[in-house]
């Protein structure tokens, strides 16, 4: 073994019904290195990241890891933290209805003589790791108290504290804002300092180019190459992601077109959730489409919500097509042509023993009702077409929806919306965990539905996506639109109006 | 070619392994056949019998079991549902068949005759009126769980405990019997078939033709795998649970009738006693999971006379009725395990190592 090296693997491969995950895929990780584990959605990331931490049962090649004679095979996550691979999943997989502390012990709570539980310095010994990472939360609370971006954390601390090698961090920013981000990184470069071998799987290119020092880059479930981060600038790491020299983000340079002429789709006025969101006007127009930029946790989804009747409003009033209309539940807003793509899809998005076929038609079969049963084959028409037009990697329509990787599932759920033919569509963080060829698809797919007439709400935390898409913005900070934005768009604006202080518009 | 393709459906649609526990449970029975020196088939025979009440009517063990596992069949379609929506149990059904066997009797003898060969109200009258009291509990039961979302099995323990108490409330503390031979009919025979099987093939053809010609099965899966998403996705989920509740009690009548026709009677303390245990059983040996989601309606009808079966043949080996729960336990235990998910990978594991 080379020298500092902490952990190799050699010609995995790994087969799923039907689909050929990983073939032949080797990976380095170096002592003291972050690494950066690139590749569109269904390339193998997460899929890798699996089998070196024991979930997925790979068929061949073997894994060494530092210390150990012998390659090692992990059976389970237990027996990966033993030899040292600690994980922090691309979804916060802890307990939302224990403490903070017990999240951080789970499975390694600290014992008295008596082999009891101990309480005394099962708190203090948390309060002291969450303290010295400068994440502030008190540790005796319900971990449901905190928001994503927290629980999150803890599910870092947690696994930093396993005394880790190797620590993967898979999709851990996606749901930060981007001070939490750079909390994170300060984070990750101490570990880097303390010899710590980090693999971060993101779809964010600037944080690779942020704190990594190594980037292995895979497509299709076959490895392409690793590079120190010096030897790959972005054009070219897109490149070797997507398997071809093409830069399609650049393409769609802001070809949104004004539509204010055209009559208004949706006029809320006063509108407004107790609790999340406070009283606030919006209108769309149809054919346009509208960003709602703010921060994590500044009422961006919650508004889209009132609009939809997810939180039903308590207040105010709200215009479809010029006829006032009454929304008490999702049904009532989807009876009026809307649609909404939730950003938690896990929670709200996916039923994830059911099939992809079924997640499809699902929305259009609830809009249709009970008695009016979509043919069979119309249902697997519809899927089909949803299915090429999205270019969901699947082995077929009838694979369970859980089988499939986030950007898959994603896309899975956007195709349910598509079904239904919506006037008003809300996509609610629809790149999250995404790459960035699906990413500048749905991008165009957002203006191609705009040209048709719908009108689109856009929430996302990728600024630069908003501005292209975008005509007009509305700024969220702490549960209140506070101003929006029409001409003049631009990354700094948008900051500007989001930090506020300055005059808003 | 055919044939394959038959067993690759079979064995896809998870059906396989509640078909081989009840295969089982027959061989068992041909094993003993077969060592008491009897016909080896002797449990699969079928043959006329004339009796002096019903005339000629079929006879044998099959029939038996499919006869006397009907009550748990029928609950078994309602339980089917409501697992699935709510990843809970009704644990009512049991003591809500004997609530609604007493309503039933009460209307046809009226409140307070305990022995009656006149019926007070048409027949009609009094059996709707005991299947309408099995959706009213089904609707309790459906409003507690849905609306209050109280967990299924504390919602249902307050009619498991009270029920029955109020049907003897209903019959004035006795014992009534109807001794019309029209009531009979429900437990008796149609021709020589017995009117329970038909029953419960009239509510299996009626319940599987409901899920392939409407959305409700689809609607009931997404609810029960994930609530929230099928909010946003359009689905009314309190609507949805409410209603397999509601159809849960409604099975409960049917089954409280057809059982209290059997005794032409309504004796609240036995009707339908342990029943519910039998009907949570034939959903989970059926190879549907307790806690929700994608159900198998086939599966748990089978899972329901498996049970049947075992009881059956644990009678016909002479093993006494006090005995004959411990080998009832041990024979469920193997099929459990069987269909357990360790197990499956290991035999996905040797058949892989086997063809490889």
């Amino acid at each position: 073994m080379e020298e500092n090296v902490v952990l190799t693997a050699r010609g995995i491969t790994m087969t799923f019904p039907g689909v050929r995950a990983l073939e032949n895929v080797d990976f380095t990780l170096r002592q003291g290195e972050i690494h950066a584990l690139m590749g569109e959605n269904g390339a193998g990331k997460s899929t890798l990241i699996k089998c070196l931490t024991g979930i997925n049962d790979f068929e061949a090649g073997e894994i060494h890891i530092a210390g150990i004679d012998g390659p090692v095979k992990n059976h389970s996550t237990r027996e990966a933290q033993n030899v040292g691979i600690s994980t922090v999943y691309q979804e916060v997989n802890l307990c939302p209805n224990l403490s903070v502390a017990e999240n951080l012990f789970i499975g390694r709570e600290p014992m008295t003589k008596l082999h009891t539980i101990d309480r005394k310095s099962y708190n203090s010994r948390s309060q002291k790791i969450m303290d010295e990472l400068g994440i502030s939360v008190d540790v005796t609370q319900n971990l449901e108290n905190y928001s994503l971006a927290i629980q999150q954390m803890v599910a870092i601390a947690r696994a930093v504290d396993m005394e880790c090698k190797v620590l993967i961090l898979d999709e851990p920013t996606s749901s930060l804002d981007d001070e939490e981000v750079e909390k994170l990184f300060v984070l990750m470069r101490r570990l880097r300092s303390q010899g710590v071998g980090i693999i971060f799987v993101t779809h964010f290119l600037e944080q690779v180019y942020a704190v990594c020092d190594r980037i292995t880059v895979l497509r299709d479930g076959h490895f392409v190459g690793e590079y120190p981060i010096a030897d790959l600038p972005r054009v070219k790491l897109v490149a070797a992601m997507m398997g071809k020299d093409l830069n399609d983000l650049e393409e769609i340079q802001k070809e949104s077109k004004d539509a204010t002429n055209e009559p208004l789709e949706i006029s809320a006025r006063g509108l407004s959730h107790t609790g999340t969101v406070k009283p606030f006007d919006f209108d769309i127009h149809k054919g346009e489409v509208v960003g709602v930029a703010g921060l994590l946790g500044s009422g961006r989804s919650e508004l889209a919500r009132a609009i939809y009747g997810a939180d039903k409003a308590n207040t105010g009033t709200l215009e479809v097509d010029g006829k006032e209309v009454r929304i008490n539940q999702p049904i009532d807003a989807m009876n009026l042509g809307m649609g909404m793509l939730p950003d938690d899809r896990k929670a709200e998005g996916i039923i994830a023993d059911l099939s992809i076929r079924e997640n499809i038609i699902l929305a259009l079969q609830a809009r249709k009702g009970m008695f009016r049963l979509l043919s069979r084959a119309k249902q697997e028409q519809i899927a089909d077409e949803m299915i090429k037009m999205l270019q969901v990697k699947t082995p077929g329509r009838e694979t369970l929806i859980r089988q499939l990787s986030g950007g898959n599932q994603q896309k899975v759920i956007l195709g349910r919306w598509l079904a239904t033919n919506p006037d008003f569509l809300i996509l609610d963080e629809p790149t999250r965990g995404i790459d960035v060829g699906t990413k500048a698809e749905i991008q165009k797919l957002i203006l191609k539905l705009a040209a048709e007439g719908k009108s689109i709400l856009f929430i996302s935390s990728e600024i630069s996506e908003m501005l292209r898409t975008c005509s007009r913005m509305a700024i969220m900070r702490d549960g209140q639109k506070v101003g929006e934005l029409d001409h003049d768009l631009s990354q700094e604006s948008v900051m500007k109006a989001i930090a506020g202080g300055e005059q808003e518009s | 070619m055919k044939r394959r393709s038959v067993f690759g459906r079979l064995s896809s649609s998870n059906l396989l392994l509640p078909i081989v526990s009840l295969l089982l449970v027959m061989a068992v029975n041909i094993v003993f056949d077969i060592a008491s020196g009897n016909n080896p088939f002797s449990f699969f025979m079928i043959t006329l019998q004339n009796t002096t009440s019903n005339g000629v009517v079929l006879y044998g063990r099959i029939i038996d079991i499919l006869n006397r596992g009907s009550e748990a069949a029928i609950l078994a379609i309602g339980m089917t549902l409501v697992v699935s929506s709510s990843a809970g149990t009704d644990i009512s059904v049991g003591s809500v068949m004997s609530l609604c066997a007493s309503f039933c009797c009460m209307l046809l003898a009226g409140y307070g005759v305990s022995s009656t060969n006149e019926l007070a109200v048409p027949l009609v009258v009094g059996v709707l009126g005991g299947i309408l009291m099995g959706v009213l509990c089904g609707c309790f039961n459906g409003t507690l769980v849905a609306v209050f979302q109280i967990q299924p099995m504390v919602a249902t323990l307050i009619l498991y405990s009270a029920a029955r108490a109020i049907g003897l409330l209903l019959c004035n503390d006795l014992i009534v019997y109807v001794r019309n031979p029209s009531y009979a009919f429900f437990g008796g025979f149609l021709g020589p078939i017995p009117t329970p099987i038909i029953i419960t093939v009239i509510c299996v053809v009626i319940m599987s033709l409901v899920l392939r010609k409407t959305a409700l099965g689809l609607y009931i899966q997404s609810v029960g795998i994930n609530r929230k998403a099928s909010r946003i996705s359009g689905l009314n989920s309190t609507r949805i649970i409410f209603l397999t509740y509601a159809l849960c009690g409604m099975f409960a009548g049917i089954a409280g009738i057809v059982n209290s026709s059997r005794i032409t009677s309504a004796d609240s303390n036995n009707i339908g006693l342990y029943l519910e245990m039998d009907a949570i059983l034939a959903v989970a040996l059926g190879g549907n999971s307790l806690g929700g989601g994608r159900f198998n309606l086939a599966g748990s009808i089978i899972g329901a006379y498996t049970i049947q079966a075992i009881t059956t043949t644990l009678y016909a080996l002479g093993v006494s009725t006090t005995q004959a729960p411990v080998f009832k336990a041990i024979i469920v235990i193997l099929i459990v395990a069987i269909q357990s998910e360790p197990v499956k990978a290991y035999m996905k594991k040797r058949r892989a190592i086997r063809t490889a």
